[in-house]
């Protein structure tokens, strides 16, 4: 059995079940940021090889064997950077949420949305 | 670094995140994430990531977390607790994703494998020829740039969109 | 708002530190071919900076010196870097983003060489920018709505 898969499996299954169990949206959204870096961790454990070193190339001419992948490494840069982007776009909204309903728990958020839906248009819904 | 000392981050690692999901108190959640962050990347620089790990550590250990704090000034420290009816849905929705993501590892190949198929697909030609091709020792750097330029610039557009997202919902003018 | 730090080793640590981290932040980004580094990585550490500038000095410090319409010409500059170079690139006789085909003096793999620096500057313009625009955004006084 792959150990350190695993490992990255069962940050990724805390961060789904925060997603999913808790109501309070901040805290969904630190479950987002677990299940995040449990995936750019999963791809970095497919990148290593037994006995490479960093994957930069120095002077000697080594073969390709003695160095680490670095096309996860290239493609999980540019996921960090999205991803502290989209939280603050996320933050962002949660700021607009709560400045508009006043809550930022979603039975509450959908209680009290529903209602001003209701109260605008009596046939909606 | 020593494997011991890798199991000891793990173990951090693993404590941070539950300290994070657990804390009643927002504020105590974030800053907990803001650990657990840090000690991903101090993992993935053990592990041999220095590009990746230097990212995550400027910006999950300090932007990240800034963020989150001047966001939770603006909104609320206090959570609700859990419901017990989501309680029971999630829990059985995670151990089923749960057992069915352990079995598909069982069909990866050996960890740190070096004839493990994304090793020997287009890397070897990547690391080979970098040198002689761009000039550049930093295989990382020249993959991101030039062989796989498109991505990049497609990346630095969606980045830019997210900016122009949160200066549009945090606009001046009112609703 | 955020209000200047009370104690005066912190803000006189600050001010010492943040010109330093800049000039690490440029280090990183122009020798991201040899040592680990790059455009993102110096554009998330050129941020921080910024960050820390607001967080230990006030927030009118990083006022004066930051606008946020600035903010957002300097990141869409970025992006601008970017696709200018590929499109220079056509210009040479190449496909875009084909650095060997810039109109420059150099061999094949230096002209490439030369493409890449020209992008990770855009990229970490782009990454600097947007990051300080989102930390204005979201750390903004409580009644500027």
């Amino acid at each position: 059995m792959n150990l350190p898969y695993v490992v990255a499996v069962s940050l990724l299954l805390l961060g789904l079940y925060t997603m999913i169990a808790h109501a309070n949206l901040m805290k969904k959204l630190v479950g987002l940021t677990i299940f995040q870096t449990a995936i750019i961790l999963y791809f970095l454990l497919l990148s290593v090889k037994r006995g490479a070193t960093l994957p930069i190339v120095g002077g000697a001419a080594a073969g390709a064997d003695a160095f680490m992948n670095p096309l996860p490494h290239a493609l999980m840069l540019t996921a960090i950077v999205v991803m502290v982007a989209t939280t603050g776009v996320a933050l962002a909204i949660l700021i607009r949420l709560h400045a508009r309903y006043g809550s930022l728990e979603e039975p509450v958020l959908a209680e009290r949305a529903q209602t001003e839906a209701g109260a605008d248009r009596p046939d909606a819904l | 670094m020593s494997e011991a000392a890798v199991a000891g981050l793990l173990v951090l690692l693993v404590l941070l995140a539950l300290i994070a999901v657990r804390a009643a108190d927002l504020l105590l959640a974030v800053v907990a994430l803001g650990g657990y962050s840090f000690a991903m990347a101090l993992v993935w620089a053990a592990i041999g990531a220095v590009d990746v790990a230097f990212t995550e550590a400027v910006v999950g250990a300090g932007v990240t977390m800034v963020f989150m704090l001047a966001a939770l000034l603006r909104t609320s420290r206090r959570r609700s607790p859990v419901a017990v009816g989501i309680q029971q849905v999630a829990l059985p929705v995670v151990l089923v994703v749960g057992f069915l993501l352990v079995a598909l590892t069982t069909a990866l190949p050996p960890w740190a494998d070096p004839a493990a198929p994304a090793a020997v697909h287009v890397s070897p030609r990547y690391l080979e020829r970098a040198v002689a091709e761009t000039a550049t020792p930093n295989v990382v750097t020249a993959v991101l740039a030039d062989y796989r330029g498109y991505d990049t610039l497609i990346e630095t557009v969606v980045i830019l969109t997210a900016g122009l997202g949160c200066w549009l919902l945090l606009g001046r003018r009112t609703p | 708002m955020i209000e200047r730090h009370e104690s005066v080793v912190v803000t006189t640590f600050v001010r010492g530190l943040v010109p330093l981290a800049q000039l690490f932040g440029l280090y990183v980004l122009v020798h991201g071919h040899e040592s680990p580094g790059g455009g993102f990585q110096a554009g998330v550490v050129l941020a921080a900076t910024f960050v820390l500038l607001a967080l230990a000095l006030g927030r009118e410090v990083l006022d004066r010196r930051v606008s946020e319409p600035a903010c957002l010409a300097l990141a869409c500059a970025g992006v601008l870097l970017y696709v200018l170079t590929g499109l220079v690139a056509i210009a040479g006789g190449g496909a875009f983003l084909d650095y060997a085909a810039l109109p420059v003096p150099l061999p094949a793999a230096r002209a490439r060489w030369l493409g890449i620096l020209l992008i990770e500057c855009g990229v970490a313009l782009t990454v600097a920018a947007t990051l300080v625009l989102i930390f204005c955004r979201l750390a903004a006084r409580e009644d500027a709505r």
